[in-house]
């Protein structure tokens, strides 16, 4: 019998439908993926069976727990199923704790809400803790949330969420807002806590290389529906539905990148060191500073297209600004064609020739202009241009826009459309780089594909160079000729990409190598189809 | 959490001595010299000198500023120009009615908005919440000299339940607290107002935040979520707004006390400014200041008490 | 939507047209004492009744209305003329001495309560609408500048501040640009409420003579006549403050309806 089952659930929010005749079956022991892009339903799926829907949500269907159907409970009841027999692990590991209290009261409070002793609430969230991996030496239950990191965070809530050994974990995309190889372990963790208790998992996810190896079964979602549910070894195999089939194309696309063609020397980043003041513990102490960059030199050829990788915190975001401009270096320096880039001074034609393309498609724009006038921003650079109107016009149509998209709002447009309007504002003035900040890492798969070959394209016919900034290797290796690693502050690895992948000479890269998910080799006979 | 008060304090003491030397300055530019005017217009020429020269007057700025905020330090305000008596002693006297006043009103404002703010937050967007929140929208339109004269109207006037003004001492504390009890009242109600309004919208932001759904998700009810993991979060911006009215109802002390004769520091100042005793002007801003700044220092400290995170940042 | 903005722009706008309309016309003179006339309760010819003088109540309440209004208004100029500035400067320099300098200086006019500004410069300059104007512009200086810094720093740490930084744009030149005229919605509502805070500070200022003077009617001046008459005539204490209260619940409703029609993300920047 299946400790889980989800009958015909449908789920409207304000009269909008969410969920759509949602069926799903997991028994104790199992885990379960739920996959899809943003929007599809799967996160609703989640919170409809915690009862946690919000407010204005109408619930038709039946969502049983052990045989105890979950709609027709009353709040107070409910109240008694979650945390005893569900738990749930977020997205968020920094924003899901109360900032305020203890890690161990929070743990221990699960089990002081179901009537156990102070005193033996405490041991034992002290012992949920360390099973999860915190050493108390270390990280001890009195420790408050922002002493710990996104990782160590990650393990207090999933320490809540099984501290009273409920039967059902949910865990809503656990894992997406960290590293590569945080998100590996974590992910361990999770498989194997509920290995240990035989806890039923229910994995929302949108990455398919995630469920691979780790989950029992795979149910695909979209648009409120499921579309295809299975073992996961068949649904990979089989695919038997369109939507599948295009998720998993867009997951492992490559774009068409053309033969390397680079020119001469373009971009020269000269041992470049950076330090950040830390807090002082009193206003006489000592000044200290934190390394963020130490003696960093990379160059990047005209034409050419560099990935940088590595983990959150190694300095990626520091060498962009210096690279940008944007801040000086403390020591060393960066030159574009021979010229000092330099954060004090105005040099419009070196601002020209290079460009930024960042991560977040809805803070890029000011909200109050029109497209036309937020892509022509960069013109400025280029003193009086007459014809600002037909570059404009030209830009958007080279990222696969409409010249007439340049009179509405932003508001008009949708997070990969939003993407294709920052690149053509990053084009407009033609230049020689463009460095693209985790550009894609905000996109679903499909409209990730999308941009990646929009780069691609860019790349062959103008022969653009990029430096294109990633935390995730496999779109790295699609994209680029090279790749350097960093890690604390240091580049430790900057060689060609194949080169990289097949023989990675230093730890740090072997270790993101080894964490990165990968969806199982492809079958031979698919590489034929269209 | 020492080093962070350690340097909260030394702010506070920066602080003081800049706010000391602005009021000095400003008495220092104001018209008028009082020697003179203690002494009448016909006054001769030696005797004014005579008397500058006793006020201290004749001295140089510098030196008079040193000897003012020595003075401050070791409680010693100088001798009013009108009442030949020492200011001290006459702060004194007076801050035994102000202060007790505005304390009295913060109390009953907090104990009033908490309740209000808490009640309304949970009731979000449903009747109770309308109701609260129009009463609340009220009571900040009322002006709280105006209030204090309805009160006098209704319960001094028409009732006859207190008194309509002044203050019989502390020899008796229960008459006391009685003839303080309509000043606190109208002093506290708008401030309750604007504070049941803050910790309703902070309530009300904190209930969106990630960790109130991981706190129903370990199984706590609505209300409990509130109130274990809401009330603490909400402070912060709370706490603000608690030590802002300090300064508030300070200043309204002095002007209700206007409204029912108390012989506060309110009627002690618009006595001196119209006597230009502006010694004693100059020792009562700086009280007010001086209350108002520890004020912020106290919250501060609450702060760090109430967040973790600001123990060790700055 | 407009369910707080229609009643909070119907009231702010009669108050108005009300000051307006005094300087044309009042249904009595408010010069003109008739001692015969006093303390005359609310009839068809003096729809609020007489005062002590047999002054026409709603003509003083008319006259009275502009000197409020005015105070207010212009200590809202003072405060977003110098507030606004700074607290852009600190933003744009944030981190850097300028802008402790700023905070500073603000945290230090914060200890002064406007009365305290207003106790002050009466010292010095004697008592008088000006005083009021400058000592509640004073106060709302640091209002202006602390929420302008703040919405200003969460605006500056946008990535589109960022594209516009690589547009060769300077900080000056981004200020204007793109940081202000995504302020000005904040601008507008803090605005509302500090003009409805002057009004009830000009009120209290008034009251205590630390205000506008005689014969300049004010609606804190004629509580503090009618005072002592509460017992005999409440409607002549009964009138200014229903006045108060209507033009500052008017121009509250109207700041938290403007904020609601603005821009319901408004919220998000003020911290």
């Amino acid at each position: 019998m299946s400790l889980l089952a989800i009958r015909d659930l449908s789920v409207t929010i304000g009269g909008r439908p969410v969920l759509d005749r949602v069926s799903l079956d997991l028994a104790p022991g199992e885990i379960l993926a739920l996959t899809g892009e943003s929007g599809s339903g799967k996160s609703m799926t989640a919170l409809a069976t915690m009862g946690l829907l919000p407010q204005g949500a109408r619930t038709e269907g039946a969502i049983r727990l052990d045989g105890t159907d979950l709609t027709t409970l009353p709040e107070a009841a409910l109240c008694q199923f979650r945390g005893q027999a569900m738990g749930m692990v977020f997205q968020e590991p920094m924003t899901a704790l109360n900032p305020v209290q203890r890690i161990g009261d929070q743990v221990a409070e699960v089990l002081t809400l179901r009537g156990a002793p102070r005193a033996e609430a405490r041991r034992r969230a002290a012992d949920t803790l360390a099973r999860m991996g915190l050493d108390p030496e270390r990280v001890p239950p009195s420790r408050f949330p922002h002493e710990l990191s996104g990782g160590q965070r990650q393990r207090v809530g999933i320490a809540m969420a099984v501290a009273a050994r409920p039967r059902l974990l949910v865990a809503d995309e656990p894992t997406t807002a960290l590293d590569v190889t945080t998100q590996a372990r974590i992910l361990d963790l999770l498989v194997g806590v509920v290995r240990d208790e035989g806890m039923g998992l229910l994995l929302i996810t949108h990455d398919l290389a995630v469920v691979h190896g780790r989950a029992d079964r795979i149910a695909v979602m979209q648009t409120g529906r499921i579309v295809e549910e299975g073992p996961v070894a068949r649904v990979f195999a089989e695919r038997r539905h369109a939507y599948t089939r295009a998720l998993f194309a867009a997951s492992r696309h490559r774009p068409a990148l053309g033969p390397a063609r680079t020119y001469g020397p373009l971009l020269d980043v000269a041992q470049v060191t950076r330090d950040y003041p830390l807090p002082r513990p009193h206003p006489f102490a000592k000044a200290r500073k934190a390394r963020a960059l130490e003696d960093v030199s990379l160059t990047i050829r005209a034409g050419e297209r560099v990935g940088l990788v590595g983990p959150s915190g190694c300095g990626k975001s520091t060498l962009t600004r210096a690279i940008l401009g944007l801040e000086r270096p403390d020591a060393g320096s960066v030159t574009l064609g021979g010229r000092p880039v330099r954060a004090d001074r105005r040099d419009p034609d070196l601002r020209r020739r290079m460009q930024a393309v960042f991560q977040d498609p809805y803070g890029s724009f000011d909200p109050r202009q029109p497209v036309a006038r937020l892509v022509a921003e960069p013109l400025h650079l280029l003193g009086r241009v007459p014809d600002a109107p037909d570059r404009v016009a030209r830009a958007l149509t080279a990222v696969g826009l409409a010249p007439e998209d340049g009179a509405r709002s932003i508001h008009a447009f949708s997070g990969g459309q939003r993407q294709r309007i920052a690149i053509a504002r990053a084009l407009v003035t033609g230049p020689d780089l463009v460095v693209f900040d985790e550009a894609v890492s905000a996109l679903d798969v499909r409209v990730r594909a999308g941009i990646l070959d929009l780069i691609a394209g860019l790349s062959r016919e103008e022969g653009l160079a990029y430096l294109f900034i990633t935390h995730d290797l496999t779109v790295a290796r699609g994209l680029c000729d090279r790749i350097v690693v960093m890690e604390a502050g240091r580049i430790v690895e900057d060689r060609a990409t194949e080169d990289l992948f097949a023989a990675p000479a230093h730890p740090a890269t072997e270790r993101l190598i080894a964490a990165a998910p990968t969806l199982p080799a492809q079958h031979p006979s698919e590489e034929e189809r269209p | 959490m020492l080093s962070y008060a350690l340097r909260r304090l030394v702010s506070l003491a920066l602080s003081l001595a800049v706010a000391s030397l602005v009021v000095f300055l400003v008495v220092e530019v104001a018209p008028g010299d009082p020697a003179r005017y203690m002494l009448g217009t016909g006054a001769q020429e030696d005797t004014v000198a005579a008397l500058r020269a006793e006020l201290g007057l004749d001295r140089p700025r510098v030196e008079r500023y040193l000897a003012w905020v020595g003075g401050l330090l070791t409680g010693d305000l100088g001798t009013s120009y009108t009442y030949r008596t020492p200011v001290a002693q006459m702060v004194a006297d007076r801050l035994w009615v102000s202060l007790p006043l505005a304390l009295f009103a913060l109390a009953l404002s907090t104990l009033l908005a908490f309740p209000a703010g808490l009640y309304a937050a949970a009731r979000r967007g449903r009747a109770g919440d309308v109701a609260v929140m129009g009463a609340t929208q009220l009571g900040i339109a009322v002006p709280n000299f105006w209030f204090a004269m309805l009160l006098v109207l209704l319960f001094a006037i028409n009732l006859g339940w207190f008194g309509a003004g002044g203050f019989p001492g502390w020899s008796d504390p229960l008459a006391a607290i009685k003839a303080l009890t309509l000043p606190a009242v109208a002093l506290a109600l708008p401030q309750a107002a604007i504070l049941a309004r803050v910790l309703r919208s902070a309530l009300i932001d904190v209930l969106g935040e990630d960790f109130i759904r991981t706190a129903r998700a370990k199984g706590l009810t609505r209300f409990q979520a509130l109130w274990r993991h809401g009330v603490r979060n909400a402070l912060i911006p709370v706490l603000t707004i608690v030590g802002l009215q300090f300064s508030f109802l300070l200043a309204g002390a002095i002007i209700i006390e206007q409204v029912f004769f108390l012989p506060g520091l309110g009627r002690l100042i618009f006595q001196a400014i119209s006597a230009r005793d502006l010694i004693v002007v100059e020792s009562v801003v700086m009280l007010l200041v001086f209350a108002v700044i520890l004020v912020t220092f106290l919250t501060d400290l609450a702060y760090a008490w109430v967040d973790p995170r600001l123990r060790r940042r700055r | 939507m407009t369910r707080r903005l229609l009643p909070g722009a119907v009231l702010s706008a009669l108050v108005i047209l009300a000051a307006l309309v005094s300087f044309v016309w009042t249904p009595g003179d408010v010069a003109s004492v008739e001692v015969a006339q006093r303390l005359q309760p609310p009839s068809a010819a003096h729809w609020l009744g007489t005062d002590q003088l047999g002054r026409d109540i709603l003509s003083m309440l008319m006259v009275g209305a502009r000197t409020s209004i005015a105070v207010a208004l212009l200590a809202v100029g003072i405060g977003i003329g110098a507030g606004v500035p700074l607290g852009l400067a600190a933003a744009a320099l944030h981190g850097s001495w300028l802008d402790e300098v700023i905070m500073r200086g603000n945290d230090l006019i914060f200890a002064f309560p406007a009365l305290v500004i207003a106790i002050l410069i009466t010292a010095i300059a004697g008592p008088g609408a000006v005083n009021a104007i400058v000592a509640i512009g004073i106060f709302n200086v640091p209002v202006f500048a602390r929420l302008s810094r703040g919405a200003a720093l969460s605006l500056w740490s946008r990535d589109f501040v960022l594209a516009a930084r690589l547009a060769g744009k300077g900080k000056p030149r981004i200020s204007a640009e793109h940081i202000l005229p995504n302020l000005a919605n904040l601008l507008i509502v803090q605005g509302t409420i500090q003009f409805s805070l002057g009004i009830l500070a000009e009120a209290g200022l008034s009251y205590v003579g630390l205000g506008a003077q005689p014969p300049v009617p004010s609606w804190g001046r004629m509580l503090a006549e009618a005072q002592t008459l509460v017992a005999i005539a409440p409607h002549v204490a009964l009138m200014p403050g229903l006045a108060i209260v209507l033009t500052v619940l008017g121009l509250n409703l109207l700041g938290d309806g403007l904020r609601d029609a603005l821009d319901p993300r408004l919220r998000d920047l003020r911290t």
